[in-house]
């Protein structure tokens, strides 16, 4: 199911330093034309359908055709990701239309606690940060 | 008039790129969830000076297994005990694991995954009325004692569409973005020039810019995920790329580490998932959290049957368990097809339609159904939504409602990984414990070498899929194994004072690197079309006649996965001039360069992953492979590990069998 652009919404994230398709693409799939300022997937076979550039695209200018081996024409499947939750609209080939909203983070963007300058205190047992008595196993055989 | 003849990508290579040195004390090589856990977890041991990399081949963000979401995770121990958990790993993967590594995982674990609801994953829970509640739901958290949505035993239901961008914040917080490469592919890891049998460092390049990486360390670990797309894969157009496991990893892990002289364990062990047809979506939530059944083409629920139960006494104790080993389940699946009984389908409209007959028989009215039917629909969705949306895509366009008409499943091609219901991998030390076995002989053959999940090379750690003969140990998993080696490397940094020196020079390295983009300038004026030459061939290429090699001699789909000592020679012949040709590959830009170093990576694994086959005279997974010439299970010959060894030096391949050792009690075997 390879991601595909729509020329009129690309704006080559207007050349600034991150083209953000192309940032996010774990397959290295997603390159922007430097001459027409549009991205394309340059490689469809390779195409996992992750959906992280459709997610990222700030421009909502990139979607996803169903994989031309298998998938008949016609169905889509359209993310819109905020901050906090995901909206899913599902278009059948027969028109029929489902929608889901699932949440995706209870936290704030960013607020993710690293620990910063906590440190654990014996480096030679086997205790991980955080981590209280560890166990070790019974039932021997 | 032949058009100008030029790379295909963006970003053209080009012959002679500058070369970049970096020095650090620690390298962690990936991205995926085990370089998550390290990254979050090393700088709560480490002291301010000690310097530490992490190189990821894409974004952090959205890279490993993890980068499309996840719809559970599967491994949190909660109120089981830990010894169950070592017990029915050591039963799904049949018998032969290594029981401290999996022991040693269970007990870390949870950690990881409260630390995860923390930062942020929603984690669906138990109401007080039984019903479940979605992880935005106001209730108490798994730290302060909340109940998760359990489906199976391990396994606990999330909202995990984010699943890895709110893992990876925490880690690259910590780590600092100064000590984050993206986007640079390590390809090699280097061995010191005085020490032997001592990681020094590693090379790779930038996908973004014509630029090699040498890193020289002290320590590193190597995570970078399985092996995909090394046996022909059903769809092999477009849908390609719609791989059961994630498409980008190419077994880098297993390759690098064997490279420098790392022990390999079990790695004729490999993965044949059976999954919904093409789209590949999750069948565990259907399994349990619907408790929908499997049909054959009869309409037959084969798998309860009284054959299906005389089939697996064949494979005792294993064949045993209530819930069957996931090798065995495939077994009698592909046993459906070859008798001609075939397609399989999950009989997902039985399912879903059994809740909401359950619920009328309750006493609910139609709309109270109806409620409940919307809820129920929209879990469905989700198991798909969070982490294989390509099978969302494809009822979508087949116009599919499931609980109108089952689905087909089907087993896929073969996958090579060591977290998920595999087990193949880098033979690794266990926990410096007195309840660890303490065995004669070289690192090959022992269990516990000083350092928790070091490989046999002084130095050189690996987590995750990297981690062999301990598989299930999932996401969740893979981020504590990846907590657990960064404690150890520090400890290593600190224990060891030796400075380490690379055996070759950068220019050295970045002329190795570079070889297919040299090859291509040199000869892309022989012809007027890049892609065909006679001097050269293109990774694209090279993949897939490595694919169709393992796929009809190696017990691919073409031969519902039967091979024997006859076909795995003539596949180790094709393996060896498939080799020597791969030399040859060509690259005209920087992502063929990263394609063609990916296809070096495949190569090797897959003629490890061939050569434990052929030296295991046996048919361990039964469902994952069949050699017709030793088709039984042989627990009285096999029931070892067979661990190999590459000398770097010699080039010289060593297979060997290792004592297996149960450590939790085997009466009662479950």
């Amino acid at each position: 199911m390879p991601s595909y652009v729509d020329p009129e919404k690309c704006d080559g994230c207007k050349g600034g330093d991150k083209t953000a398709c192309m940032y996010i693409c774990p397959n290295d799939l997603m390159v922007l034309n430097t001459e027409e300022m549009k991205a394309y997937n340059q490689e469809p076979d390779a195409c996992w359908e992750c959906y992280s550039c459709v997610k990222i695209c700030p421009q909502g200018a990139i979607a996803v055709r169903g994989y031309d081996d298998f998938v008949p024409m016609g169905g889509q499947v359209v993310p819109l990701r905020s901050s906090d939750s995901i909206m899913w609209t599902i278009k059948f080939r027969n028109g029929n239309i489902k929608r889901f909203k699932f949440p995706i983070r209870t936290t704030a963007e960013g607020s993710a606690n690293e620990y910063p300058g906590q440190k654990g205190d014996n480096l030679d047992d086997c205790k991980l940060f955080l981590e209280g008595e560890l166990k070790s196993p019974t039932k021997l055989a | 008039m032949a058009l100008p003849n030029k790379p295909r990508g963006e970003i053209a290579a080009v012959v002679n790129p500058e070369v970049v040195e970096h020095t650090c004390d620690v390298l962690i090589v990936g991205g995926g969830m085990s370089a998550c856990g390290a990254a979050f977890e090393i700088k709560k041991w480490a002291s301010d000076d000690l310097k530490i990399i992490l190189c990821d081949k894409a974004a952090m963000e959205r890279s490993g297994a993890v980068a499309q979401g996840l719809s559970a995770i599967n491994t949190y121990i909660g109120e089981n005990a830990i010894e169950d958990y070592v017990k029915m790993v050591r039963n799904d993967l049949m018998g032969v694991v290594r029981e401290d590594l999996i022991y040693d995982l269970g007990r870390h674990v949870d950690e990881s995954v409260k630390l995860f609801e923390e930062w942020g994953l929603p984690i669906w829970k138990k109401a007080e009325d039984g019903s479940n509640l979605d992880g935005a739901k106001p209730a108490a958290t798994l730290r302060e004692g909340g109940q998760p949505v359990r489906t199976g035993k391990w396994q606990i239901m999330i909202n995990g569409e984010s699943y890895k961008c709110i893992v990876a914040e925490p880690a690259k917080k910590a780590l600092g973005e100064e000590a984050i490469i993206e986007r640079v592919f390590i390809v090699k890891m280097l061995l010191d020039k005085n020490r032997p049998n001592t990681i020094a460092g590693a090379v790779g390049f930038s996908v973004r810019e014509n630029k090699v990486h040498v890193f020289t360390c002290k320590t590193a670990m190597v995570a970078c995920g399985g092996a995909v797309n090394i046996f022909r894969p059903r769809s092999t157009g477009e849908g390609k790329g719609r791989a059961w496991y994630p498409v980008w990893n190419a077994g880098s892990t297993y390759t690098m580490c064997a490279q420098v002289g790392a022990t390999l364990t079990m790695m004729e062990n490999r993965f044949t998932p059976a999954r919904f047809k093409d789209g590949y979506g999750p069948v565990g939530a259907w399994f349990l959290l619907f408790k929908a059944k499997v049909q054959n083409g009869l309409g037959e629920f084969y798998a309860g049957s009284d054959a299906a139960k005389e089939e697996l006494k064949k494979f005792m104790p294993y064949g045993a368990s209530a819930v069957t080993p996931t090798c065995l389940r495939n077994h009698l699946m592909v046993n459906e097809f070859k008798a001609g009984r075939g397609p399989i389908y999950m009989a997902t409209d039985v399912a879903l339609n059994a809740f909401l007959d359950e619920k009328r028989a309750a006493g609910l009215d139609e709309k109270a159904v109806k409620k409940y039917w919307k809820h129920l629909e929209s879990e469905a969705w989700e198991d798909f939504l969070d982490m294989s949306v390509g099978q969302a895509g494809l009822w979508a366009g087949a116009n599919i409602e499931p609980e109108k008409v089952g689905s087909e499943i089907m087993p896929t091609e073969p996958y090579m990984l060591g977290s998920h219901s595999g087990c193949c991998g880098i033979w690794t030390s266990g926990p410096n414990e007195d309840w660890v076995p303490t065995v004669d002989g070289t690192r090959a053959h022992q269990y516990k070498w000083g350092y928790n999940r070091m490989t046999t090379v002084d130095g050189l750690f690996t987590a995750g899929d990297g981690v062999g003969a301990s598989g299930h140990k999932f996401s969740s998993g893979s981020h504590t194994e990846g907590r657990i080696v960064a404690k150890e490397m520090v400890r290593y940094c600190r224990d060891n004072t030796y400075t380490t020196e690379l055996a070759q020079s950068a220019q050295e390295l970045a002329d190795e690197i570079y070889a297919p983009v040299k090859r291509y300038h040199e000869f892309v004026g022989a012809t007027t079309a890049a892609d065909v030459n006679p001097n050269y061939c293109k990774p694209a290429g090279i993949m897939m006649r490595l694919m169709k090699a393992t796929d009809e001699y190696g017990g691919g789909v073409a031969t519902y996965y039967m091979t024997s000592g006859k076909l795995l020679g003539i596949c180790m012949d094709l393996l060896e001039m498939l080799r020597e040709d791969a030399a040859k590959m060509a690259a005209g830009d920087l992502h063929e360069l990263m394609r063609a170093w990916e296809n070096y990576h495949r190569i090797w694994c897959v003629e490890a992953h061939i050569r434990h086959i052929q030296f295991r005279e046996e048919s361990r997974y039964p469902g994952f492979y069949y050699r017709s010439d030793f088709p039984t299970v042989d627990d009285e010959n096999w029931k070892c590990f067979v661990n190999s060894t590459y000398d770097p030096q010699a080039a010289e391949w060593k297979c060997e069998k290792v004592e297996c050792i149960n450590i939790i009690e085997t009466e009662p075997w479950l």
